[in-house]
């Protein structure tokens, strides 16, 4: 924090950054299908395969249901630009961008809930059976992982004293070796929520469609080229946001602090190692793990919520104390 | 009180202490009876360290007996046993059905708000080191309980049974630096006479009602099906 630097430095390192989130999205998402690949012995796509997708779908006429409503069409566009705006709160090669001081942890939780509101209302505006089945399972999941991720931003807000992602992330970074439960639960629960939340395994399966166990595909199933573009995109940036938090948050060394070139340069270094890492460690979970029943949702993020609170609960009786 | 004011010993014994109470959680969460006696095993594993850990922060060496004790009883002994009279009565991977299994974690997390309610003027009064802890064992006692009362398998209510007494355990040790010697090996006895006892009335239970589920034993059946 030494040096404090222009504002319009800082706001052009902030759309930077921003541009990097979503322009990385992707490579994430055909980083984490590429070793996914070659864990399970088949031929792997290349890196850039998703980039190649969304640049199909980008060239395709849309086709859409004759009694789509406005709601229909505006929904990609709303969803996406959410999820931009999450990403800029979110820090990713440096902490203490203007982005990250105007929006807290609290804002992007409801990033999220707005994207997913208006996905859900997408979905059942054609009237499909398929569309009003996964908006009813989404909400679901919604319901119950929203509550847990919550507990798990609020007991990171009572160690850090802030619900400020960047003072939250400078505070683990400063604070040295201390041993947390708290901490340690926070991140289990914050992982299971990501888990359900960016649909992997075991709570749903990206890679299927598969109409009775679908969950997120079975709302995007009437998009199409562009608007399908987007979407899937903003699934890429919504895995991204929830990797670098957690990498970010739990392991925070490497983050730049300060706007030099040196500094930022390990940043990214740092990131998209720290980003490679834990894709490795979700496919491993992903191929490790089979997909539970849906009716057994509740209970998986149930523990999640445990966790959370647990997590709260240690830091108020174990930590603080009386 | 600051925690990164205190030693790492200091922080590992509440780190532990804090898995102490996380395992109690596991074990209210899984059905099935395998990982459940692993669970229990895990938690005898970590309560030895944390009696290891009270003895390297508070300097008492005799505690160190106390851990070795644990460790053998209660993270080897029992839950071989346990593993023992599952395999031969074969119930190895049974799944019982719990009645409301989130319901029943959140139960859980009331309790521990509840004895942190009820140890916070203990805290206040005491000047130990491992005072904050007492409610975390307090909640193992009640978590214990509340896993006797939520099965209807023998087995989980006798490993219901042994966490109580593993919380009981804790909770001497953190609150008062452990029991005098003798009584704690006649308790550590007591124990393990049970378990042998609890391994006979298995096959009892087993042999006159043909099931593990204690429900049943609220039935007559006097006139013959």
């Amino acid at each position: 924090m030494s040096a404090v630097p222009e504002p319009a430095v800082a706001w052009l390192l902030a759309a930077v950054q921003t541009l990097l989130f979503i322009a990385a999205a992707p490579l994430l998402a055909g980083w984490v299908k590429r070793v996914k690949c070659h864990m399970q012995n088949r031929a792997a796509p290349a890196l850039i395969q998703p980039y190649r997708d969304l640049a199909k779908l980008f060239g395709k006429d849309v086709v859409m249901a004759e009694n789509a409503s406005w709601l229909f069409r505006a929904t990609p566009y709303v969803v996406f630009g959410a999820f931009v705006l999450a990403a800029a709160v979110v820090p990713l090669v440096a902490a203490h961008l203007p982005t990250a001081a105007i929006a807290d942890m609290i804002v992007l939780v409801g990033f999220f809930a707005l994207a997913r509101f208006f996905l859900a209302l997408a979905a059942m505006d054609i009237g499909t059976a398929f569309g009003g089945m996964g908006a009813s399972r989404e909400m679901t999941i919604a319901s119950l992982a929203e509550p847990a991720m919550l507990m798990a931003v609020f007991t990171l807000a009572m160690i850090a004293a802030t619900t400020n992602l960047s003072v939250v992330i400078e505070h683990n970074l400063h604070a040295g070796l201390v041993l947390r439960p708290s901490l340690l639960f926070a991140l289990l629960a914050l992982a299971m929520v990501a888990v359900a939340e960016t649909g992997r395994i075991p709570v749903d399966n990206p890679a299927t469609h598969l109409e009775l166990t679908m969950i997120h595909e079975a709302m995007i199933l009437e998009y199409s080229a562009r608007h399908l573009a987007l979407i899937e995109w903003a699934s890429q940036i919504k895995l991204m946001i929830y990797a670098a938090l957690i990498a970010n948050i739990f392991w925070p060394w490497g983050i730049a602090e300060e706007f030099t070139v040196a500094a930022l340069a390990l940043g990214t270094v740092a990131i998209s190692a720290k980003l490679a890492l834990l894709a490795i460690v979700l496919v491993v979970w992903e191929t490790v793990m089979a997909k539970m029943r849906l009716f057994r949702v509740p209970q998986f993020l149930g523990f999640a919520f445990l966790l959370a609170l647990l997590g709260m609960l240690t830091h108020v009786i174990l930590e603080t104390g009386a | 009180m600051n925690l990164a004011q205190l030693t790492l010993y200091h922080q590992a014994l509440l780190f532990a202490a804090a898995l102490v109470l996380f395992t109690s959680f596991i074990m209210l969460a899984t059905a099935r009876i395998q990982p459940l006696i692993y669970a229990f095993a895990w938690q005898g594993t970590l309560l030895a360290v944390v009696t290891a850990l009270v003895a390297l922060v508070s300097d008492h060496p005799h505690l160190y007996i106390s851990a070795l004790l644990t460790f053998g009883l209660k993270a080897l002994l029992i839950p071989w046993m346990l593993h023992r009279l599952a395999l031969r009565l074969n119930i190895m991977h049974e799944i019982e059905q719990i009645a409301h299994p989130s319901i029943m974690l959140m139960a859980g997390a009331v309790l521990v708000i509840f004895s942190y309610y009820v140890a916070t003027p203990i805290v206040h009064l005491s000047t130990l080191v491992t005072r904050n802890t007492i409610a975390v064992s307090m909640a193992v006692v009640l978590l214990g309980m509340l896993l006797m009362v939520s099965r209807r398998k023998a087995v989980a209510q006798v490993i219901g049974f042994m966490s109580i007494e593993n919380g009981l355990f804790f909770a001497a040790v953190v609150a008062t630096y452990g029991m005098p010697m003798i009584v704690e090996i006649g308790i550590a006895f007591d124990v393990l006479v049970a378990m042998v006892l609890f391994g006979v009335f298995f096959f009892q239970i087993r042999a006159s009602i043909d099931s593990l589920d204690v429900d049943r034993l609220n039935r007559l059946s006097e006139k013959g099906e």
